[in-house]
């Protein structure tokens, strides 16, 4: 099923099939629409081959951290005692962000053929797709997939007849945007607390199961069959320079027309808002855009108008591309609640695991509730951009570091709103403890 | 965990704060710091346990990168330069310490911590001294997981080093975490208490006051004790225990500087069951049966009845057997020996044999440098246990063999009548039904231990007389380097071996110049007198008894004259442990009444008019060191704290055949003889008394 | 412990899924799908869970407190989530949750006296660009309004 209606800016290469009239996302249907031939290619090229045109093509980690996917497969060692596996970060939790689940949903042989390409390379005999708990239903079609593909002979030992083996496995989180973070992904899969791991050795190396291990973001996977499809330059020249091909963008917030859409690398900021999202909801000025989930530092909305949607862009801009999850606030945006509501949730998902993110969110939530209730002071204010900036860069994880940078940028960006709820008159209904945002 | 194998170690030169390093790479950064004296705080490294950098406080900053760094998990490498001291690190310590305190309630002046808490120390050198923090604290209330660990969660700053101490260091694993976030606390393996080794290790090794213990807590501030560093006079481990005293009373036991052979690690007998030392039960006065009454009498007057007891036997040619005790010193188990054979010119002389170290010794016999040591399980390459519960029976022992799994991959092999902890991380785990199959299993390992480049063969009273020759065999047929372990029980067991309270041997296992009875056909033999000093032997039927003990046990309420002595937390002199290492008694307290067993014999031979040699420990022991085989320990070593290996007899050593005689007592870790049960620590946990070879998980 | 054949039948899967002496893997989710069947995680399931993946209880224990979709108290027959998060509360995803604890009458975490309904105030669950967002048990629902929720609720309520 899709949840919005396609725009015809966009550049449909992962989500061509699902558009197709009728298309349901089966093995037959995958198959008629040219799929697996892209694995059957992969078998005939060599690893460095596959890798190569990766790395021509410029794609870069779909999951937020956009590191250059041909460079970290490559780092997978060829030769290893130990048996390699592919895992896939369907953890989706970053707010904001609901890409994944489309491509899942509508065509999860797409994810499963590049799983199989992934394989091909590193010469990995298992996989596991990690899909978070909420996802139920789409851990359910992951599975029927999966049973589809072994029974057709995409799955499972010498598939069809290549000599390859290649075992996938759905896998249920349980609740915790820690384990979209890769070690913590991998503790979890492992069966333990989502507490991330140090680093190095990075997953490529020592992995699931201390083995090498190539982890990606289910929409890099998704994206690999048609790199090769397309060839890496061809698939390059969809996006700009030094970020290839086209990355899901979900719309979310006041948006006219909010939704996922695939569009090119490099996309300009005001086509995306004003065509493709059809503008700001009832016509209003912008008054914040998050590029990539809440993670993201908060651009001004003159600051974002001028933008494209690419990771040097936006980094020079002050932000991140992140995942791709677009958040659009209006001039009628409260920007200290929008604040507490960032750090409420970075309080509930801190893994506890280091000082500064599990001390530091619990004790911005609480003053960053005192200060949307209107009982903080001047001084709460600057202490809130201290606190922040004292989590920054010293946390175990970049969980800290997700928590601070939007706080430090609203902090800073819309110092004026904290100040004009200084002296508002208190009242606080609380219904219950954990519940300290819903404040009216 | 981050040491480089010998092959590939290379060097590499750093720069800390200006001034030039070089350290071997791979090395930890905060190490290098800590040998350069350079200090780096931190909460969650703790050398020896797997590394967490989860406290943050170690951040120091290098160059070239961008961010400041975790100095306890980054390996150093060539020309890296480190500051430790520059204003972002001073910064970042300082908010660290503001984030870790936003929750730690500061009830430091009730907090059994004070004064030698870590978070209380770094405040003082690095925190600030106001707090930004006005929000209402997370609390919880506080946990009694068992009769001697308490949880405080609100204190705990989630640095796991009693969850890693608890799984890496003792594979119990009986500590883990619940919930995420600031909720995040710590559990107990039974939802609401504990099961497990009570060894207070956690409590130990918590930086801060979370983790407080049952048996110290509330009652003193640490500064008001004194802290008398002693060994351990429970197992035959020999760990150094350090003693809180405050006016006379031993308030705490733990292992404060580390700094004995056991490093960190302590049981629960080492740091609780000191407790036997103020039971209501100890006896304070001399006794004499009056009437058949046992009556309290003054010392002179019990001296002089056992003096004159002994005087007239002896001119009545009558017949002495003398028991020794397991927990004595060395300098009174040689005094009461001579005293045996020299004053009352008996033969009849024995302890309570746990181990057969007499047979070991005459199979080694020819070679050298053959008995390990502790520090030898720490570092062997392969161990192979016989016949023990290692973990239950020889905890430290244990815990050396599991690290050094952890820290240089030891294969451990155990060959045990039942399932032992060791199994889950030997490298092969054996189990036989009766100690006939034990020599079949040890031929099924046979090739794999070929293939060891060493050896470490620990073995308990399952293999002794002529078995333990065969055992030797097996070692030599193995073509490797092999070194041996003979188990016993006691503090002082080996002690015992060594200076000859045995029928047939003198001190230094050489042969007695005239062979007596064994302790249990002195006890049918109808002797005119028994003397037993230390031991709850039983009297037999033996006409007389004297008995030296601290409790009117068994064997003291049956006696004829009972002398109270003084516990091994109330005198000086030297103990062997079950290495053969030798340690110091330092006396940390005073029970009223009782005297050294050492100063009973002396006085009883002054009264007799013998001459024994004068009676004090240091006296004695000069005659040990030159007169005993092995014995001419290093005294700097033993005087300042440390061990030395006694080097034993090194040629035949003629056995008395009677290996029936030697019986390990079992216990667990939670029994240790009559101490044990004079301990309420130990008899209060519920998993008291224990059982050996069971599934403790 | 025994479960429904269905259940068996997925955990069989489950702890095949992983290599040989990995079977603390299959831990979450099969807490995850035995909870779905008792209501929530009882100790006799942490029992059973430890005993069939092989790890001692107490790992089955430090991972149900961590994980926020495990719960040891048994929810309402419909358990419903409603999203706040920062997508969702732009568009309206606090005042639904208001709403839906009014007229529930409970709270964050509560289950009604019927045992019928119990709310939560959820983080972002992946529907941002279809807020706000509402998934009864594992059911999304995109796009909904104070009425559309009424309906739902109402309508699960009708006895079946
Ligand atoms: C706190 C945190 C949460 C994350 N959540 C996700 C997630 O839900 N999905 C995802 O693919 N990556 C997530 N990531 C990024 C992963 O750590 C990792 O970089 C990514 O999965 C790698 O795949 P890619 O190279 O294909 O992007 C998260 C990172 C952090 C620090
Ligand atoms: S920054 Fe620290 S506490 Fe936060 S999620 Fe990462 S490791 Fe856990
Ligand atoms: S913000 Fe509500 S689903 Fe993402």
């Amino acid at each position: 099923m899709l949840f919005n209606e396609p725009h015809p800016l966009e550049t449909r290469v992962l989500t061509k099939r699902m558009h197709e009239p009728g298309y349901n996302g089966t093995v037959e249907a995958y198959e008629r629409y040219g799929g697996y031939k892209q694995f059957l290619k992969a078998v005939e090229m060599t690893p460095d081959d596959i890798i190569g045109e990766v790395k021509t093509s410029n794609l870069r980690g779909r999951g937020g951290a956009g590191f250059p996917t041909g460079m970290k497969w490559g780092f997978v060692p060829r030769q290893s005692s130990k048996p390699k596996y592919i895992v896939v970060n369907g953890d989706e939790s970053e707010p904001g962000t609901c890409k994944d689940r489309v491509l899942i949903e509508n065509d999860p042989h797409l994810l499963i053929e590049g799983c199989l390409i992934a394989a091909r390379v590193v010469g990995a005999e298992r996989g596991y797709v990690y899909i978070r708990g909420e996802y139920r239903y789409l851990i359910d079609i992951m599975e029927r997939a999966i049973d589809e593909a072994y029974r057709a002979g995409w799955l499972g030992q010498n598939i069809k007849g290549t000599g390859i083996n290649f075992d996938l496995r759905a896998h249920s989180g349980a609740g915790a945007y820690e384990c979209g973070e890769e070690s913590a992904l991998l503790e979890s899969l492992e069966g333990k607390r989502g507490n991330p791991r140090i680093r190095p050795p990075f997953p490529a190396v020592a992995g699931l199961y201390a083995s090498p291990t190539v982890l990606n973001n289910v929409e890099t996977f998704a994206a690999v069959p048609s790199i090769l499809e397309m060839g890496g330059k061809a698939w390059a020249d969809l996006g700009i320079e030094k970020a290839g091909g086209t990355k899901l963008t979900c719309l979310t917030g006041h948006f006219n027309k909010p939704g996922v859409y695939e569009l090119t690398l490099g996309f300009p900021v005001e086509k995306m808002i004003n065509e493709v999202g059809g503008g700001v909801r009832g016509g209003r000025k912008m008054k914040a855009f998050i590029p990539g989930g809440s993670s993201c530092p908060v651009l001004t909305g003159d600051e974002a108008w001028p933008l494209t949607m690419d990771y040097d862009s936006m980094a020079k801009a002050g932000s991140m591309l992140g995942s791709g999850g677009v958040i659009l606030m209006d001039e009628t945006t409260d920007m200290v609640k929008a604040a507490l509501r960032i750090m409420h949730f970075y309080a509930h998902e801190s893994c506890g695991w280091c000082i500064p993110c599990r001390e530091g969110t619990a004790w911005l939530k609480k003053l960053l509730t005192r200060l949307d209730a209107g009982s903080g002071s001047a001084r709460d204010i600057d202490l809130v951009g201290d606190l922040a900036k004292n989590m920054l860069g010293r946390t175990f994880c970049p969980l800290g570091d997700a928590a601070a940078l939007p706080t430090m940028s609203i902090v800073k960006k819309f110092r004026h709103e904290f100040e004009a709820k200084l002296s508002r008159p208190v009242s606080v209904p609380v219904t219950s403890p954990d519940q300290l945002v819903s404040l009216g | 965990m981050m040491t480089a194998t010998p092959t590939e170690v290379t060097t590499v030169t750093l720069s800390i704060n200006g001034q030039s390093v070089t350290a071997p790479a791979g090395t930890l950064l905060i190490e290098v710091c800590k040998k350069l004296g350079t200090e780096v705080p931190a909460f969650c490294y703790y050398e020896g346990f797997s590394l967490q950098a989860a406290c943050r406080m170690c951040l120091v900053e290098i160059e070239k990168f961008p961010k400041l760094q975790a100095s306890c998990t980054i390996p150093v490498s060539e020309g890296m330069v480190v500051r430790t001291e520059s204003p972002a690190v001073v910064a970042a310590r300082k908010d660290m310490l503001e984030f870790l305190l936003s929750n730690h309630p500061l009830d430091c002046p009730v907090c059994d911590k004070g004064g030698e808490c870590e978070l209380q120390d770094m405040t003082f050198r690095y925190g600030a001294g106001e707090s930004r923090f006005t929000e209402i604290k997370v609390h919880t209330p506080e946990k009694q997981w068992s009769p001697v660990v308490f949880y405080d969660a609100p204190r705990c700053i989630l640095c796991y080093r009693c969850v890693r101490v608890c799984d890496e260091g003792l594979g119990v694993g009986a500590l883990g975490i619940q919930y995420r976030g600031v909720g995040a606390e710590i559990i107990p393996n039974m939802g609401d208490h504990l099961n497990c080794d009570e060894c207070g290790a956690c409590i130990d090794i918590c930086p801060v006051g979370a983790l407080t213990s049952g048996a110290y807590r509330y009652k003193t501030r640490p500064w008001e004790m004194n802290h008398v560093g002693t060994v351990c006079t429970h197992c035959s481990n020999g760990c150094k225990t350090t003693l809180g005293v405050r006016t006379d009373e031993i308030i705490r036991g733990n292992n404060r500087d580390s700094s004995g052979i056991n490093g960190e690690f302590l049981c629960g007998k080492g740091r609780y069951a000191f407790d036997f030392n103020k039971h209501e039960d100890r006896l304070t006065s001399p006794l004499i049966r009056k009437d058949g009454q046992l009556v309290e009498v003054s010392w002179s007057e019990a001296l002089k009845a056992v003096a004159t007891k002994f005087s007239e036997t002896q001119a009545a040619g009558g017949s002495f057997g003398v028991i020794g005790g397991v927990h004595s010193t060395n300098e009174e188990n040689y005094f009461l020996q001579k005293f045996a054979r020299q004053g009352l010119k008996t033969a009849n002389l024995d302890h309570q044999r746990t181990g057969d170290v007499p047979a070991l010794l005459d199979a080694l016999s020819g070679k050298s440098d053959v008995l390990a040591t502790t520090d030898d399980l720490y570092n062997t390459a392969a161990a192979l246990v016989i016949g023990s519960d290692l973990a239950q029976q020889h905890p430290f022992l244990a815990y050396q063999l599991r690290a050094n799994g952890r820290h240089h991959n030891a294969r451990v092999y155990t060959v045990t009548p039942g399932k032992v902890r060791e199994a889950d991380y030997a490298a092969a785990s054996l189990t036989y039904g009766s100690t006939s199959e034990l020599f079949g299993k040890l031929d099924e390992l046979r090739d794999r231990l070929k293939a060891e480049p060493e050896l470490v063969i620990l073995f308990s009273d399952a293999i002794k007389g002529a078995d333990v020759a065969k055992l030797v065999a097996y070692g030599d047929s193995l073509g490797i380097t092999v070194k041996y372990v003979a188990l016993v029980d006691y503090s002082n067991s080996r002690g015992a071996l060594d200076m000859g309270l045995l029928p047939t041997l003198g001190p230094g296992y050489h042969a007695a110049p005239v062979n007596g009875l064994a302790a249990p056909d002195m006890l049918a033999a109808g002797l005119d007198v028994l003397w037993v000093v230390g031991a709850d032997s039983g009297k037999g039927n033996a006409k007389f008894t004297v008995v030296q003990d601290m409790f009117l046990t068994p064997t003291a309420a049956a006696a004829d004259i009972v002398l109270p002595s003084a516990s091994a937390y109330e005198k000086s002199g030297t103990v062997t442990n079950v290495c053969g290492q030798v340690q110091k008694l330092k006396p940390a307290v005073r029970t009223m009444g009782t005297k050294p067993d050492l100063e009973i014999m002396g006085l009883i031979a002054r009264e007799m008019g013998l001459n024994l040699g004068i009676w004090t420990h240091d006296h004695v022991l000069t005659e040990i060191r030159s007169g005993v085989a092995g014995y001419n320990v290093p005294l700097p070593i033993i005087q300042t704290g440390g061990a030395a290996q006694a080097q034993p007899v090194n040629g035949r050593v003629p056995l008395d055949g009677r290996p029936e005689l030697v019986q390990s007592a079992q216990d667990t870790l939670f029994t240790s003889g009559t101490l044990g049960r004079y301990s309420k620590a130990l008899t209060s946990v519920i998993e008291y008394p224990g059982k050996l070879y069971s599934d403790n998980q | 412990m025994t479960f429904s054949p269905d259940l068996e039948a997925r955990f069989e899967k489950l702890v095949a899924s992983y290599p040989e002496g990995r079977t603390r893997s299959a831990v979450i989710p099969m807490l995850m799908y035995a909870q779905d069947e008792l209501g929530a995680v009882t100790p006799e399931l942490v029992a059973e869970v430890a005993k069939r993946c092989k790890v001692p209880p107490i790992q089955v224990e430090e991972v149900i407190g961590y994980y926020s979709m495990l719960h040891r108290k048994p929810q309402g027959k419909y358990h419903v989530q409603v999203c706040t998060n920062i997508s969702c509360l732009l568009v309206g995803g606090e005042e639904l949750y208001h709403h839906a604890s009014k007229k529930l009458g409970i709270g964050h975490k509560q289950t009604t006296a019927d045992g019928i309904f119990s709310l939560e105030e959820v983080e972002c669950m992946g529907a941002c660009s279809w807020a706000p967002a509402v998934e009864i048990d594992y059911t999304f629902h995109h796009h909904v309004t104070p009425e559309k929720l009424d309906q739902l609720l109402d309508g699960l309520k009708k006895p079946q």
